[in-house]
């Protein structure tokens, strides 16, 4: 094994142990911290699969602005101490998804689309990574998305506004 | 670059899963939307890992925009909890039944 690959599997478990931490523990301020733990290591992830503009901008999205407002929201509702309960598992739904995830992996893997190795054919010599052309992609290929999902987050920003407003 | 692409589709996927998990288990709302994230993370995990295969930067591009409607949803999320909590006094979602019917 190489050692991105070591890094792979290493970040992969500490993200999965984490995001079942976020999900298990019954303090909603941990739940917010192993959710940052996640992101990082996610992040990490990101990087090993050569994606580095989007591991920065999870780091700067979800592990500084996403975290912050739950943080914010946790402290506003102020829920005192009141451990709710900690799993109720609905034991039909949780089998049908399972199932049906588990039966298309192994299909798709079955079918034989997947035997390739990862970067097999992606350039590895950009220095810097792959900022320099992502940032070209996002400003000349995607320039119309691009500013659809700027007035998609300022619609939300609006709506978040209103609904959060004292008075209505 | 030797990490089996089937390693990072099943790292995507169990992410993916423990998402439901929270989805279908908790009762607070801010849990449920913490774990709507993580599914939107293993989402862009699957993104970048087949853009990387096909050579392509579309993938990542995706995931860029991925996390835009994430941070918008969140927001909003969280808008609808902060206005739960004012009108109702809770967040667990068992406790909110007034369209039940």
């Amino acid at each position: 094994m190489t050692p991105a690959a070591v890094v792979f599997y290493i970040l992969a478990s500490l993200a999965l142990l984490s995001a079942v931490m976020v999900i298990w523990s019954r303090n909603v301020v941990h739940s917010a911290i192993y959710l940052v733990l996640t992101f990082l290591c996610v992040a990490g992830v990101y990087i090993v699969l050569r994606a580095e503009f989007v591991a920065a901008v999870q780091v700067l999205v979800y592990a500084g602005g996403i975290v912050v407002l739950f943080l914010f929201v946790i402290m506003l509702v102020n829920l005192a101490g009141t451990l709710g309960p900690r799993v109720r598992v609905h034991a039909t739904v949780s089998a049908i998804v399972g199932c049906a995830a588990v039966a298309l992996l192994l299909y798709v893997s079955a079918s034989g689309g997947l035997d390739t190795d990862f970067g097999a054919r992606i350039d590895l010599s950009a220095q810097g990574g792959n900022l320099q052309a992502v940032g070209w992609a996002l400003y000349s290929d995607y320039l119309l998305p691009f500013e659809i999902a700027s007035l998609l987050l300022l619609v939300a920003m609006i709506g978040a506004i209103v609904l959060a407003r004292q008075k209505y | 670059m030797p990490v089996p692409p089937v390693h990072a589709l099943v790292f995507s996927l169990l992410l993916f899963a423990v998402g439901v998990l929270g989805v279908l288990t908790r009762r607070n709302a801010i849990i449920i939307l913490m774990s709507i994230e993580l599914m939107m993370n293993a989402a862009n995990i699957n993104f970048i890992a087949f853009g990387l295969r096909s050579h392509d930067l579309t993938g990542q591009v995706f995931a860029v925009f991925t996390i835009a409607v994430a941070a918008g949803e969140v927001a909003v999320g969280l808008a609808v909890v902060l206005a739960l909590f004012r009108n109702r006094d809770t967040v667990y979602v068992d406790e909110v039944h007034i369209m039940k019917g």
